[in-house]
């Protein structure tokens, strides 16, 4: 597996190329988020607001009614929680083409609570006319623009930078889960840099006779993948989703929404940040601590499985991306 | 003999309108923002008459109703810009920030023949887009800011839009200075000293009023002037019931900057009964037959009996 480094900012600037109506917004955060490259490459479509993000919003949407299409870029959590109001009316409200690019998701950052955006999905979920888009690898931090681009009305982008694995080789698909294994004992749906805990554990869960159907999912709303729905309904002992947030109104709500609404009666267990702020520590420390890491997925199928499967850190693997680009191919054709 | 300033005449004519209009309907509904015509009507009417270049109206002289909100399956969606004229690169745009104001608004619409007076006969009604606080629907409107504060960023990303393709167009905002106690004003005001935005033009209505009463037993948005100019603005302080002093407020020198209009009103100014309500003006609501009486004589001595 290839880890890259700074992919959003390298491509941002081949992306945006020939897209003259594409300007990028920044909150002095420039570097912080990957957009020294294009302020270098594009200054006339760079455009300073200084640490104001409400002033950044409501500016963003005043600019879109014209015609471009902001890419506005900093903290998620100094968007979604310091400026709501603002992307809420002057954003969201008149379904404006402005991208919302968020970076820290969860628990990727040292900086603790106030950097954190644990609740961003949750929050955008009842944002009105929002879509929501979410970063898996390297691939995915690429793609994501075309798609979000796609969209007409305004966009969330939860974004991944600095050293990102490259899991995928095809390109992020609107509203399309990807199927990384393919089984029936258990569901599960991951998102984000969950993905990569979670196959760190599907060889030595299919060692043991597990067999694992796994989905990553990318687009968090509209969430209407046909894929996950069908995916539920076929798992023998359940249904685990994993995600770098908080197990209410994320990932783990929308699957529940939807197995309550369809009247799917399985188990399901929401791996991820329990009704807490997390603090700052490094990312393996913090998956540990609050038992999102691969070895609490082991214990979430234990547990559905009611029986213990002895796998411990050791068993572990580096995920296998040929195989995972194997079944990717089968579900294409 | 013409004397050259018949214009001015004409302003005062229409703002006189403009308050009669806005009182009949507070009478007519037990209520309604009035201070705010007591205090705006002559800015918005030399706006509208005198100062801004805007095309004619392009909009229904019947507002269409309420046509759902904005998304992307709402094709029936529209703005009430259409009010203000067609949006070209050389014409002026209007936004009104404190959407509380929009019955002031609208009067002023149809005072300047851009609205039907009957038009006002769905203001605050169910179904209506003639909203009492004014939405991006609603004649004269486009912008989402009954949130007050967020309307001047949005016209900073405007007029940024605007510079970018080289418009020459002006962009005016009527803001109250209740909005000066938010960050998010501040936070506009320092941008678009930063990106020297001379296109654009605010309007203050200091009329020293908010909701909870006078704003400085509320909090402090003064000195004014002196907190612009150090924002790096171009800030000019008048008597916003002075008609010819709010025309030529706009010829101030301000190149590089924008340019702030301190416009000092009274909360009951053509409207004198009011006074006794001080220090709350915000929203007179008439709760006592006494008070309606006492309006609607007024409304007979001042105006003359009939309804317009």
């Amino acid at each position: 597996m290839k880890w890259e480094d700074r992919v959003h900012e390298r491509n941002l600037v081949r992306w945006a190329a020939d897209k003259p109506e594409v300007v990028v917004f920044s909150a002095d955060l420039t570097n912080s988020t990957e957009i020294g490259l294009f302020k270098e490459k594009y200054p006339d479509r760079f455009y300073s607001f200084g640490m104001a993000e409400q002033n950044m919003m409501s500016a963003a949407g005043g600019m879109a009614r014209e015609g471009f299409t902001p890419f506005v870029h900093t903290f998620a959590v100094f968007m979604y929680r310091r400026a709501l109001d603002q992307i809420e009316m002057s954003i969201a409200y008149p379904n404006l083409k402005v991208r919302i690019v968020g970076f820290l998701p969860g628990i990727t950052t040292p900086g603790g609570a106030s950097h954190q955006a644990i609740n961003d999905i949750g929050v955008f979920r009842t944002v009105p006319n929002m879509t929501i888009l979410e970063s898996g690898d390297a691939t995915e931090v690429e793609s994501v623009l075309d798609v979000a681009q796609s969209i007409d009305g305004p966009v969330y982008i939860r974004q991944l930078r600095g050293l990102i694995p490259r899991l995928f080789k095809e390109p992020m698909k609107f509203g399309k889960s990807r199927t990384l294994s393919k089984g029936n004992d258990v569901t599960l749906i991951t998102s984000g840099i969950m993905t990569l805990e979670a196959l760190k554990v599907i060889e030595p869960l299919k060692k043991r006779g597990v067999s694992i159907h796994h989905l990553h999912v990318s687009t968090h709303k509209p969430f209407t993948d046909e894929t996950v729905l069908e995916a539920i309904e076929n798992s023998k002992y359940g249904v685990i989703t994993m995600e770098n947030h908080t197990t209410i109104g994320g990932l783990g709500s929308a699957v529940a929404e939807l197995m309550a609404e369809n009247a799917i009666p399985k188990k399901l267990i929401r791996i991820g940040l329990r009704d807490t702020y997390a603090h700052g520590g490094s990312r393996e420390y913090l998956m540990k601590y609050y038992q999102i890491d691969a070895i609490s997925l082991v214990h979430a199928v234990e547990r559905l499985l009611g029986e213990t499967l002895s796998i411990t850190e050791d068993d572990l693997v580096e995920p296998q991306v040929e195989v995972v680009e194997q079944v990717q191919k089968v579900e294409d054709l | 003999m013409s004397t050259g300033k018949e214009w001015v005449d004409q302003i005062k004519d229409v703002a006189k309108k403009v308050r009669r209009r806005v009182l009949e309907f507070t009478l007519k509904n037990g209520g309604g923002y009035l201070s705010q015509a007591c205090s705006s009507a002559d800015i918005l009417s030399a706006l509208y008459m005198k100062i801004m270049n805007l095309g004619p109206s392009v909009a229904p002289k019947i507002p269409l109703s309420f046509p759902g909100v904005p998304s992307k399956d709402n094709k029936k969606y529209f703005t009430g810009a259409g009010y203000n004229g067609p949006k070209e690169p050389h014409l002026d745009r209007f936004y009104l920030s404190p959407a509380h104001y929009a019955l002031v608004l609208y009067a002023v619409l149809v005072e300047t023949g851009r609205l039907a007076p009957e038009g006002l006969d769905m203001f605050n009604k169910d179904g209506s887009s003639v909203e009492m606080i004014g939405a991006d629907h609603s004649p004269g409107l486009e912008l989402m800011s009954g949130s007050l504060g967020q309307t001047l960023s949005q016209v900073l990303g405007i007029a940024l839009a605007r510079k970018r393709r080289g418009e020459t167009g002006k962009n005016w905002v009527f803001m109250s200075d209740g909005e000066f106690m938010l960050g998010q004003t501040w936070e506009a005001i320092e941008t678009l000293s930063f990106y020297k935005l001379d296109s654009v033009y605010v309007f203050i209505d200091a009329n020293g009023q908010s909701a909870d009463g006078k704003i400085e037993t509320v909090n402090n948005v003064e000195p004014l002037k002196a907190r612009l100019e150090s924002f790096g603005t171009a800030a000019v302080e008048i008597d916003g019931h002075n008609v010819e002093q709010i025309v030529e407020s706009v010829e101030t020198p301000h190149k590089d900057r924008p340019l702030f209009i301190i416009a000092r009103t009274s909360p009951y100014c053509g409207i004198d009964v009011l006074q006794k309500r001080a220090p709350k003006f915000h929203y007179i609501r008439i709760t006592n037959e006494l008070e309606k009486m006492e309006l609607e004589e007024f409304l007979k001595l001042k105006y003359g009996g009939d309804r317009i």
